[in-house]
């Protein structure tokens, strides 16, 4: 388990003003989790995650995995604890000098580990990444698929608990991305190693991630399940992030143009409900019509699979006596459905 | 042979065993003072690397006086060098003449320069590859060798070679103390003397020395470079 409480973290900048990378940040992340954190640049993300193995040491704080406080260790100790904690990079940081091989084996010298031994470890590493033929390559011959590649069998040689990935495949294109996302899961699931990922997109976390920190300024924002921050996300950024990859929240921009007529007539309501199941929606809207005399006019509807689960969510227009509206949206939302108003166009009483 | 030589050469022949040994003092002090400023210059450049700000072992005073003193000795001339550090000679080689007296002067009209070649070529190393070995949980010194001093291989021959070029040109000028070597054969005899067939002689030995120079360093260099 990593528990980080209370981080704050300082810089001095250029002209010595100080910049105030991370304003009292607490996050926990269990073991066997894959953590997302999220937030545009310079939001405090690498700093935060540069925190867990203290390359960024805070200015207050406590760090601690596995309950050992990070920040009380010697210098010796703490290195011997970093072996544990592994971590990739946008720019895959590959020795230039070595092979494959050599970059696997690297952090593998005063391991204790026999040469035949060490040979053994890196085949097999290089096995579970699906680059057993490049062994004898120079990372300058390698694509940035398979650079990255290399670099999660180097980080794994220690057999770590914990990987930590700071914008991993943000170098990468959407295929390439999306092998690299199935094979941290794949190691996720067979290793049960802990994975903490860095990105600005929200397509990877919504792949991968069991929990995400939404980051914004130094701030976490936003934190919880996946699942329930795409399902009912609550601050504006969040929502802004979803919007990049579901077209149920890009309704503002179509809202403004007002494209065929979406925008509520006099007495409507314009709503956006999601639910887990896309299924529940047909028997619930038309009970709901039926129950309170409302008219329910769906606009748009989609599914997300978010974390291996579907997200079903519409946009309803509800029209009808305006009490009876109330109270069809109560019903709705007792039966766990969220029920988002986007724009109330009946009449102040 | 013999006599073709003679008309064509008439002073180098004459002078044969003093050219011998004009060479092998400028080889003497080329390895003497390039072996002691190969080991001062390295420790020098890596010091100024791990001290800068966001350095491995960041330390401001360390890193701002070896700076200062690497620009002021770098800004002495080299002529200027070799007589105001007779004294500094005197105590430590115990003399301040011969090619004993030449070594003190031409290291130190080497190693600021060289410090400076090393602290660029390991400047060229990604910052990410130190970054990335820190948090494997490498010490500091294997940081150093593992990743700084290997992945700067070739530059490092590079500069290497640069310096022992600019070290040959240095041990022209220690005649001044009396320490022989090709430069000051030349000077006295081709020079002086008007002997020509002495100074194309030494010109020709110098620029072999040179040129194998710069083909040894090219082929480590590039050796190492992937
Ligand atoms: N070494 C540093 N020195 C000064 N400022 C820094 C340093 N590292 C990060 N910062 C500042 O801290 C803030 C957060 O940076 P960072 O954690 O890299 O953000 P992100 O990874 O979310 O893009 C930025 O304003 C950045 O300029
Ligand atoms: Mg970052």
């Amino acid at each position: 388990m990593i528990e980080l409480r209370n981080i704050v973290k300082t810089f001095k900048d250029d002209k010595e003003k100080e910049v105030e990378a991370l304003k009292n940040v607490s996050i926990t992340i269990g073991d066997s989790e894959i953590y997302g954190i999220i937030g545009f640049s310079g939001a405090g993300k690498s700093t935060l995650v540069r925190c867990i193995n203290l390359l960024e040491k805070p200015t207050s704080g406590e760090v601690k995995i596995d309950g050992v406080d990070l920040l009380k260790l010697s210098h010796k100790e703490l290195r011997s604890e970093r072996k544990k904690i592994g971590m990739i990079f946008q720019h895959f940081n590959l020795m230039p000098s070595r092979t494959v091989f050599g970059n696997v084996a690297f952090p593998l010298k005063k391991s204790g580990l026999g040469k035949k031994e060490i040979q053994k470890k890196v085949r097999e590493l290089l096995n579970l990444v699906e680059l057993s033929d490049k062994e004898n390559a120079y990372p300058s011959e390698l694509s940035g698929g398979q650079k990255q590649r290399v670099a999660i069998a180097r980080a794994l040689a220690n057999d770590p608990k914990i990987l930590l990935s700071d914008e991993a495949t943000s170098a990468l294109d959407p295929q390439t991305t999306e092998s690299i996302l199935k094979l941290l899961k794949h190691l996720n699931e067979k290793l049960g190693i802990t994975i903490v990922l860095i990105t600005h997109e929200m397509d990877v976390i919504k792949r991968i991630c069991s929990r995400i920190a939404v980051m914004e300024n130094g701030k976490v924002v936003e934190e919880g399940d996946v699942f329930d921050i795409f399902a009912n996300p609550k601050h504006s950024l969040t929502k802004d992030f979803i919007k990049t990859t579901s077209n149920l929240y890009k309704l503002d921009e179509i809202l403004k143009d007002d494209i065929n007529g979406i925008s509520p007539a006099d007495g409507e309501v314009l709503t956006r409900l999601t639910y887990i199941q896309k299924e529940v929606s047909e028997p619930l809207i038309s009970t709901v019509t039926k129950k309170f005399d409302v008219n329910l006019n769906i606009l748009l509807a989609d599914v997300e699979i978010v974390s291996g689960s579907p997200v079903g969510g519409t946009v309803v227009k509800f029209s009808g006596e305006s009490i009876k509206i109330d109270e069809a949206i109560q019903y709705l939302r007792d039966r766990h459905v969220g029920v988002e108003v986007i724009k109330d166009a009946r009449n102040p009483y | 042979m013999q006599e073709i030589l003679t008309s064509f050469m008439p002073n180098l022949i004459d002078k044969w065993y003093e050219f011998l040994q004009a060479i092998v003092d400028t080889i003497i002090m080329e390895l003497w003072a390039g072996g002691i400023g190969f080991v001062l210059g390295f420790t020098f450049g890596i010091i100024l690397t791990v001290t800068r700000e966001g350095g491995i072992c960041e330390n401001k005073p360390v890193f701002k006086i070896l700076d200062a003193v690497t620009n002021l000795f770098r800004s002495i001339p080299f002529i200027i060098l070799l007589t105001a550090l007779m004294p500094l000679s005197r105590a430590i080689m115990g003399t301040a003449i011969n090619i004993q007296g030449a070594i003190v002067p031409l290291v130190f009209g080497s190693v600021p320069f060289f410090t400076r070649q090393v602290q660029s070529a390991l400047a060229q190393v990604q910052p990410g590859l130190v970054e990335a070995a820190e948090s494997m949980g490498l010490s500091n010194f294997e940081i150093i060798t593992r990743v700084y001093l290997r992945e700067s291989a070739g530059q490092l021959a590079r500069a290497t070679t640069i310096t022992a070029i600019s070290l040959l040109g240095l041990t022209a000028m220690a005649g001044v103390v009396g320490a022989g070597g090709l430069g000051d054969f030349a000077i006295r005899y081709g020079h002086d003397r008007n002997m020509k067939d002495i100074t194309w002689a030494t010109v020709v030995i110098l620029v072999i020395a040179v040129s194998l120079l710069q083909l040894v360093g090219d082929t480590i260099a590039k050796k190492s470079t992937h």
